[in-house]
């Protein structure tokens, strides 16, 4: 992060109010998204296989998932340049499928820097109120605020070499938001940013978005970014939508066992189903089974690090084999008979015991786990 | 009285050997044999036309009528090119990324046939009414001019990302024609230069095409006034040459000094070199 960046942020903090109420003013009421039945197949590979999500008007959220899921085609699909084989994209309820993309009210920022390299800061943001006739002296005030409110005030004549990554990307993001779009893309913009104006970033565009309650869909690979900044969160694999909820229902309430890995940290633990699949013993208790997992067959028991626990005991069937601090949290490995590993995390105020080579006993809470097929 | 402190003078900063570039003996020899390459014929060419023949180059008959056909022919020649070559390059960066060689190999072709083959072909198919005129000549050129045309406009597309910026304008609401015009072209600028150099280098120095099209363009003019006055026709082409190097001269400097106010880097005519940018 550049000191321009930091004197930025703070600027953009104090300024955004003033320069956002005249912006936020005209801002249209939020609006609805609908995805229904998308898919879009390239060659063999279906990119997406009859997707559908619903976003509410004002919603921010997330298309979360690996590379090749099919996020950023949805996204594409949303924003008209790319179409779907079958399905259709409504915005408040109309079908914009044939609309092209220069007449879908919609800002993008892009995971590249997108700014027009030839344009100033200043008339890049400017671009898209000239495109929609804006006088040449109303549409330079509203860029100059709208680069106010991002904290680029004072690099409005700079060319995007001269900027940082940071400052481009608030800068696209200031651009898409002067046309007050309809639907905010947002399109892993933050991945080729470090990791501090990640966070600053990630920050200024959800303040930002609840402000002007632009309806946004975001996508992203990375969980920490789509958990932190959505109201919802979709995780997609193979096309699909695996799951769609808040982000603490995904985390706690994963539907499937591949949002539960995908999501967090998750231990598996082999055990055995009951006979009629209602409860699975594991590491030498009897817990009850989440609905929705295979009823039958060899399977594991999907718990995460924070729900186990860890007692010192000669007798214990595990032993700590690498302790890592992690602040207010110590996570541990350990070893089980079976030779499976578990990872474990405990508060460090009551880790001090907790070493290397010690013997515990690893424990499970009653509640309800996820189960999954065994994997070979 | 007070006391007073004494100051150490800082130490001098340690004096940092600067690396020597080394140019060795050898390359010295080469460029040396290069040079008289290039310079004795030119030198020659002075000697044999003598001083005195640079001065009535421009009272000649025919020169200034021969001049202005080239220079037309360049002009007309650059306006198809470019209206033909510019869209079709964006299209396939945009659009058909993998006919990129096929579009390589496609616009290579000209350079491959003769003239005379090219001529010949062309002179059978078209209508008469426009085998006598200049016209016809200027379409053959487009034809001469596409190869070096295209991998200018290729070496610029390829120095920005086409696909994002077309993108990013159309989500601001331009069409097809604003984005051409406003982000891709002044973005390629450079690469328009290059290929404005090579197409008027190439059309005011051309002498096959024109002479089997019977068209006295200011290489064809060279040669006729060769057998009139063998020095004056000489003065010609060193004058010729003189004015065609510094307009290209000129062309790279000014689009160096454009492509450096924006980020982008020193203009050569097949390749422009990366965007600067800062850090995160």
């Amino acid at each position: 992060m550049t000191a321009n960046e930091t004197t930025a942020n703070t600027a953009a903090n104090g300024t955004a109010a003033t320069a956002w109420a005249g912006i936020a003013g005209g801002s249209r009421p939020g609006t609805s998204v609908s995805l229904r039945s998308l898919t879009r197949a390239f060659g063999a590979t279906r990119a997406l296989d009859e997707m559908s999500l619903d976003i509410e008007p004002g919603e921010l959220v997330a298309l979360l998932g690996p590379s090749g899921c099919g996020k950023t085609t949805a996204l594409r699909i949303v924003a008209g340049f790319e179409f779907a084989d079958s399905g259709e994209v409504l915005i408040d309820g109309r079908d914009v499928s044939p609309v092209p993309a220069s007449k879908r009210d919609m800002g993008m920022v892009f995971q590249s820097y997108s700014l027009f390299p030839n344009m100033s800061a200043l008339d890049n943001v400017a671009f898209g109120l000239r495109m929609r006739g804006a006088r040449t002296g109303g549409r330079r005030r509203q860029a100059a605020e709208l680069l106010d409110m991002v904290g680029l005030a004072a690099q409005a004549r700079q060319f995007p070499h001269q900027l940082s990554g940071g400052q481009q990307q608030r800068v696209a993001l200031a651009r898409a938001l002067a046309i007050e779009p309809r639907v905010l893309l947002l399109d892993e913009p933050l991945s080729a940013l470090d990791a501090k104006v990640r966070l600053q970033l990630r920050e200024q565009i959800r303040t930002l978005q609840q402000r002007l309650g632009t309806t946004t869909l975001f996508v992203t690979h990375d969980q920490e970014e789509a958990l932190s900044m959505s109201d919802r969160v979709g995780v997609m694999r193979s096309g699909k939508l695996e799951q769609v909820a808040t982000p603490d229902e995904l985390y706690s309430r994963p539907a499937t066992a591949f949002v539960a890995e995908f999501v967090g940290t998750m231990n598996r633990l082999p055990g055995e189903l009951s006979g009629d699949g209602t409860a699975i013993s594991v590491i030498g208790l009897t817990v009850p089974v989440q609905p929705g997992g295979p009823a039958s067959g060899a399977v594991d028991a999907l718990v995460r690090p924070e729900n186990l626990t860890v007692t010192p005991s000669e007798t214990g069937d595990g032993i700590i084999t690498v302790r890592t601090f992690l602040g207010a949290v110590t996570r541990l490995t350990v070893r089980l008979s079976g030779d499976t590993e578990v990872v474990v995390d405990v508060a460090t105020t009551s880790a001090a015991d907790l070493t290397p080579g010690t013997a515990v006993q690893v424990g499970l809470p009653a509640a309800p786990v996820l189960v999954a097929a065994r994997e070979s | 009285m007070a006391a007073v402190a004494t100051q150490t003078a800082p130490a001098p900063a340690p004096i940092v050997a600067r690396p020597r570039r080394s140019f060795p003996a050898w390359r010295w020899a080469i460029l040396l044999i290069a040079a008289v390459y290039f310079l004795l014929p030119l030198y020659a060419a002075i000697r044999f036309a003598g001083l005195h023949a640079f001065g009535s180059v421009v009272t000649q008959p025919g020169f200034g009528s021969a001049l202005w056909l080239s220079l037309r022919l360049g002009v007309v020649t650059w306006v198809i090119t470019m209206l033909l070559m510019v869209p079709t390059t964006v299209y396939v960066h945009l659009r058909l990324p993998r006919l990129r060689r096929l579009m390589e190999t496609i616009t290579i072709l000209p350079i491959v046939i003769p003239p005379v083959v090219l001529i010949i072909g062309v002179l059978q198919v078209m209508p008469l009414s426009l085998r006598s005129t200049p016209w016809l000549l200027a379409l053959e050129y487009v034809i001469l001019t596409m190869p070096f045309a295209y991998r200018a406009l290729d070496a610029g597309l390829r120095s920005i990302d086409v696909k994002t910026l077309t993108e990013a304008s159309g989500s601001l609401g331009a069409g097809w024609l604003t984005t051409l015009w406003r982000v891709i072209l002044p973005n390629i600028r450079t690469a328009l230069l290059s290929a404005t150099i090579l197409i008027l280098a190439l059309v005011l120095g051309e002498f096959t095409m024109a002479s089997l099209d019977l068209q006295t363009t200011f290489p064809v003019w060279i040669v006729l006034f060769d057998q009139e006055n063998a020095q004056i026709s000489v003065a010609a082409s060193i004058f010729a040459l003189v004015v065609t190097w510094l307009f290209l001269m000129l062309i790279t400097v000014v689009a160096t000094r454009q492509s450096r106010r924006t980020g982008g880097g020193e203009v050569t005519l097949f390749s422009v070199a990366p965007r600067e940018t800062i850090g995160n």
